[in-house]
């Protein structure tokens, strides 16, 4: 069994002594890994760096085997960002978040897409609203979307600023004003496309997804929280409000 | 019995890296034949280095002493820590004259997916030492890597208040390399951080 699709380096671990068991997000088999001969070796380790846009050929005798990998770079990511501390550590968070919340070999092409549109980002200054974005659609994906389109409460559109922790839904200011300490922040960034948020706001998205990802999916992971990678982009980006 | 302790020697010789059971078998056909010129020695250095070996205390290499060679000794300039991932790197850069500076073993990289934090690599010791008068300048040279540059503007930031200068390695063409065999990942970095002649 065979086949070629498009793929993002997630991870590379070293398997044997040249070798490497390599995770990648695919395009139409999702999660998927597979051994790389030789990935470990000199000439192959830079191609299989986290973050790098490859063509992956598989191939196995069953479709359920690890199987074996021959990649071919499309663009390298990873080698672009190297002196970037803070879209470097996007890129480690949304890697590790991927593959820590994604069941493996189920088709997931709004999240390949939605990665390839972040990791495209990760050169310019927009990155950080990407990400928020790209987690929400993540939640959505995974059937835990969040709903800002009116109030949970009285039903407005208008003034939407908190987000229910129980629900899920935006709560206008009015309504959520005598629980505004339990209630999550909604930056205005989210309820407006094509619009970028503020530092402070982009924290309070970072909070706001961070949320529901650990309640509804990290949760219930042997982990039981968010990557450590995810954390510290959080932090960073608090520091540098 | 003999043949049991010459299967062990060949068992654990093919734990090696660069070894498997059929070389692990030559080295010991080897050392048999070469008992007293070979073998014997070469017990008496792996008794050596197993009762000696220790762990540096203050920059984590391995010597046969505490604190290491490298630390001790007193022609080195104490201004310049190199920050390095594994003791393996410390080796590759003692190869070079280039630096005569200290070392400082991290121990690993942070790494999300194998659970490694901060507090798993020797990051303590390092603003330990890099709070010192003496020291004016720290190396950060973990692997071009995402890890290992994770790690590198991590530790950048934790060094900010210790008032020192923190450099890290150029990333690029090697010396010798032809650009038509380079990888993309190296070519983007090398122009990225290219200079004005």
């Amino acid at each position: 069994m065979e086949w070629s699709d498009q793929a993002i380096v997630l991870s590379a671990r070293k398997h044997g002594e040249t070798s490497a068991i390599v995770t990648l997000m695919t395009n139409t088999y999702g999660v998927h890994a597979g051994l790389v001969r030789g990935g470990a070796g000199k000439r192959k380790r830079g191609d299989l760096q986290p973050g790098n846009r490859v063509e992956a050929h598989w191939r196995g005798r069953l479709a359920e085997h690890l199987g074996s990998y021959v990649c071919e770079v499309h663009e390298a990511h990873a080698a672009l960002l190297m002196d970037e501390p803070d879209a470097l550590a996007c890129l480690s968070a949304a890697l590790a978040t991927c593959e820590s919340a994604l069941p493996e070999r189920e088709p997931h092409p709004s999240i390949f897409a939605g990665l390839g549109i972040l990791l495209a980002s990760l050169e310019g200054e927009d990155w950080p609203s990407v990400y928020v974005k790209w987690e929400l659609g993540l939640l959505g994906e995974l059937g835990f979307g969040l709903d800002f389109s009116c109030c949970a409460s009285t039903g407005v559109t208008e003034n939407l600023i908190y987000v229910s922790p129980k629900s899920g839904r935006a709560v206008s200011a009015e309504a959520g004003k005598i629980y505004k300490n339990k209630m999550l922040k909604l930056p205005p960034f989210l309820l407006r496309e094509g619009v970028s948020g503020e530092p402070g706001e982009i924290v309070d998205g970072l909070v706001l997804t961070g949320y529901f990802l650990e309640r509804h999916v990290f949760g219930h992971l042997r982990s039981k929280s968010l990557p450590a990678a995810r954390h510290r982009l959080l932090e960073r980006l608090r520091r540098n409000i | 019995m003999a043949e049991n302790q010459i299967d062990s020697l060949i068992q654990l010789l093919a734990k090696l890296p660069g070894l498997g059971p059929r070389s692990a078998r030559r080295a010991v056909l080897h050392l048999m034949k070469r008992r007293e010129s070979l073998l014997i020695p070469l017990t008496k250095a792996l008794e050596d280095a197993a009762e000696n070996l220790t762990t540096c205390s203050t920059c984590g290499n391995i010597d046969t002493r505490d604190p290491c060679g490298v630390c001790t000794n007193p022609k080195r300039n104490d201004a310049l820590i190199c920050v390095v991932e594994d003791v393996a790197d410390l080796w590759a850069l003692e190869k070079t004259p280039a630096f005569r500076g200290r070392f400082h073993i991290l121990g690993g990289t942070l790494s999300a997916l194998d659970g490694i934090g901060p507090e798993d690599l020797n990051i303590a010791g390092l603003l330990k030492r890099a709070r010192e008068d003496v020291v004016q300048e720290v190396i950060v040279a973990t692997n071009a890597t995402v890890d290992g540059q994770t790690t590198a503007h991590y530790i950048a930031e934790r060094l900010n208040d210790c008032n020192v200068k923190v450099s890290g390695l150029a990333h690029g063409v090697p010396i010798g390399g032809e650009l038509d065999y380079l990888d993309e990942g190296t070519l983007s970095a090398a122009l990225k951080a290219r200079h004005t002649f």
